[in-house]
């Protein structure tokens, strides 16, 4: 009987040192040779966007994909937005990042730093590829590391039902009628805010969509011409001050310290908040939760006498390719596959963004009023978003918005605030 | 001349293991026979007592060595060079990522806001343990209605993390329940932003702490009190003590051991509560509610400094394991 526990107990123990070399020893994350000899090899694909899509969509790309390639299969892994960076970011820390990755703009810089990325620009060369039907590409030191598959701009949405109760008959175009709006709509009524502002530091993007858009707008930028931080120019400080004011004159709704992307939403699909800055890929959101919500789209306001072309911002799911990936080869056929004019299309269409290929346009723009006029606010504007490709872009976006914090709590001035966000900037740049 | 065997056992295996020995040496072979056979069965005795051990405690090792030991020696390791990971060439740079936490004022704060975080919600935790383990353990609360409470009483604790930080989300929003009855019964005039008011939100989230877990203390308690036995407190009323002072000398020594025991294993977890916080505040406003455990994660995930964050994490790792050493002592102590 000893000799059997014994027994049991050391090869036990042999099978799980075994199992963890095993586990050890895979330097990679793909199956199969390469497909040099007619084995299948099968790709990995790490992504947030199969949960946000509709149910089936990007498997069904994905078994196009396979169709169309012979001896290529396609594994999605997928989970919600933020395990999916955590994902990728132990991923490209152990080396086993999957073949192919969804980006974002804001994580580019930190992973070409590390090397986990592969540089597009030469496996768009090696596959001669023609990159004309790109709508954008994200490079760094003059190579692309990620290619925005879809973009998701931000616009202003309001609730025009409130707006109209509180006497207000037209959308604001500038600063000042926007904020006679929100405060009109605040004093209509104790339980309703004119506008949003989520500050959250789980989540900082309220930094980038909600504060720094009203910079984009009118023009501005938080950069110098090559790049460093200048985020307490002019620019940004009229911005930041505009906000400011539009708290203390009580058009702000409660509690914006805590407030993440998801409870904007909620507020202002509830009825309880007169205009927000959001996500298209909320228009269906709001459709679905709140049917009888008169609500439309409209670019960013601007700073009054302000004529030039305005800045959108947008978010993006972007694409790239693993550096330690083995099949980088046929992970760039994945790559070009999803950035073709049909399937880019098609995508675009399901996700309600707009597409990556410049030559696609997507159904839902030619047959929906208010995705029709987002459309012709995003072709009209330029697409801006300063904080794709920053290094440690989401932490320069939380250092502002603590400092913000401090401004809106009475601690310090919009100037101080600037001029300190400025320091922790240039030290993470 | 034959040698006694020197136990019933050995008797019994000799004629075994002496049959080769016996034909291969033939005759006056069995003196030097006898002793290689006692010494050739010690030495498989002593072999197998010896060897039979290390194999059965082999997994455990091997768990804690792939489990606990590589990681903290790795976390250790980073905690010594520059830019580890991200950084393909890191150079080893001493101290100097210690000397950089321990330099920030915001470390500082987050130790702070951790120790009041956990001591509040520890000391809360038991006295709300004890009071509820009291009142199901009482016998003027009949059976069927001791169930319902429990049941009642536990329900926090059945909850995942990310479910009690939503709907505490949602119950102290500005918009939330919380608000229309601060409101509506005068005690404020306006909504209150529990969570985002930098002099409100730590308490508030230490509040939330409580209420998901006084059921752990409740539940351990009450086990402790079920287990006193009765004839204590009937010397206690003989001895004419009252229910205050059964309840001091009767009830708190006999329950001590559980009371150190649980109140080190909880300010141990809380001082390492990560996700409630995280959900629900995110560490903020500014820095109010900045704790150890969200101070490391924003190193590590945001600023990608796994470095700095190591060197952290090691702090943290020393101050767990001088508060282990103190349960540790205790249990030893008991046992």
């Amino acid at each position: 009987m000893r000799k059997w526990i014994g027994a049991t107990a050391a090869v036990s123990a042999l099978a799980l040192v075994t199992a963890c070399s095993s586990e050890g020893a895979s330097d990679g994350p793909s199956d199969g040779d390469g497909g040099g000899n007619g084995e299948t090899v099968t790709l990995e694909f790490a992504q947030w966007w199969e949960p946000e899509l509709p149910e089936g969509v990007l498997r069904g790309l994905m078994d196009d994909f396979e169709e169309a390639n012979p001896g290529i299969e396609v594994e999605l892994l997928s989970g919600p937005y933020a395990s999916t960076r955590e994902q990728v970011v132990a991923g490209a820390a152990s080396g086993t990042m999957s073949d192919v990755v969804g980006l974002d703009g804001a994580w580019v810089s930190d992973f070409v730093d590390q090397g986990s990325i592969a540089d597009l620009t030469a496996l768009m060369s090696d596959a001669g590829y023609d990159d004309g039907e790109l709508a954008s590409q994200v490079q760094l030191g003059g190579s692309t590391y990620m290619i925005p598959v879809v973009n998701f701009a931000y616009m202003l949405f309001t609730n025009d039902g409130l707006l109209a109760e509180a006497g207000v008959d037209a959308a604001p175009s500038t600063r000042s009628e926007f904020e006679a709006a929100a405060i009109a709509v605040s004093e209509s009524d104790e339980n309703t805010s004119g506008w949003i502002l989520p500050l959250s530091l789980e989540t900082p993007n309220g930094i980038q969509n909600d504060v720094m858009s009203w910079a984009w707008a009118s023009g501005g930028s938080m950069l110098t011409d090559d790049g460093a931080p200048d985020v307490n120019n002019a620019d940004v400080q009229s911005a930041v001050d505009f906000v400011v004011g539009l708290d203390e004159a009580g058009a702000v709704a409660p509690g914006a310290a805590t407030l993440k992307e998801q409870d904007k939403v909620e507020e202002f699909s509830s009825g309880r908040v007169g205009m927000m800055i959001s996500s298209l890929a909320h228009i269906n959101t709001l459709r679905e939760s709140s049917p009888d919500l008169d609500f439309s789209l409209h670019a960013v306001p601007a700073e009054d006498g302000y004529s030039g072309e305005r800045g959108t911002p947008y978010a993006s799911w972007g694409i790239g390719v693993a550096e330690n990936s083995e099949n980088k080869e046929e992970a760039w056929k994945l790559v070009e596959f999803l950035m073709s004019a049909d399937a880019n299309g098609e995508l675009a269409n399901a996700a309600n963004a707009f597409p990556g290929n410049s030559t696609a346009v997507p159904e839902f723009v030619t047959q929906d009023e208010i995705f029709q006029s987002a459309f012709d606010v995003w072709n009209e504007g330029y697409p801006a978003n300063e904080f794709v490709g920053l290094p440690v872009a989401e932490q320069l976006m939380r250092d502002m918005a603590e400092e913000l914090q401090r401004v809106l709590n009475g601690d310090i001035s919009v100037e101080d605030a600037l001029t300190a966000t400025q320091t922790k900037w240039e030290s993470q740049f | 001349m034959t040698h006694p065997p020197e136990t019933t056992e050995a008797r019994a295996a000799a004629p075994l293991a002496t049959a080769p020995a016996s034909a291969g040496s033939g005759d006056g072979g069995t003196d030097n026979g006898a002793d290689k056979t006692r010494g050739g069965w010690r030495g498989r005795r002593s072999y197998r007592g010896t060897v039979a051990p290390y194999g059965f405690l082999t997994p455990t090792f091997v768990l804690l060595l792939v489990l606990m030991v590589t990681p903290i020696t790795m976390v250790i390791g980073y905690s010594f060079v520059d830019r580890v990971i991200i950084n393909p060439n890191s150079e080893f740079v001493g101290f100097e990522n210690y000397a950089q936490v321990l330099g920030d004022p915001v470390f500082f704060k987050a130790v702070s806001n951790t120790a009041i975080f956990a001591g509040a919600s520890v000391i809360a935790h038991f006295v709300l343990g004890m009071g509820f383990a009291l009142m199901l353990n009482s016998p003027m609360i009949g059976n069927r209605l001791k169930a319902v409470y429990r049941a009642i009483y536990i329900l926090p604790w059945l909850f995942t993390v990310a479910i009690v930080a939503v709907l505490w989300r949602m119950l102290l929003s500005p918009n939330g329940i919380v608000n229309f009855f601060v409101t509506e019964l005068g005690f404020a005039e306006e909504q209150i932003a529990w969570l985002s008011d930098p002099s409100l939100a730590l308490p508030a989230i230490t509040f939330i702490n409580i209420w998901a877990g006084y059921p752990f203390f409740m539940v351990s308690l009450l086990a402790g009190l079920q287990g006193i036995s009765s004839e204590l407190y009937e010397a206690a009323r003989l001895d004419r003590a009252g229910p205050v002072k059964q309840f001091f000398n009767v009830t708190l020594p006999q329950l001590k051991p559980i009371i150190i025991s649980m109140a080190l294993l909880d300010f141990i977890w809380t001082t390492q509560q990560f996700a409630l916080i995280w959900m629900t505040t995110g560490g903020g406003p500014i820095d109010a509610t900045e704790m150890v455990s969200t101070y490391t994660y924003k190193l590590a995930f945001s600023t990608y400094d796994f470095a700095v964050a190591s060197a952290s994490a090691v702090i943290i790792f020393l101050l767990s394991m001088t508060l282990a050493f103190f349960y540790v002592r205790h249990q030893k102590s008991r046992d």
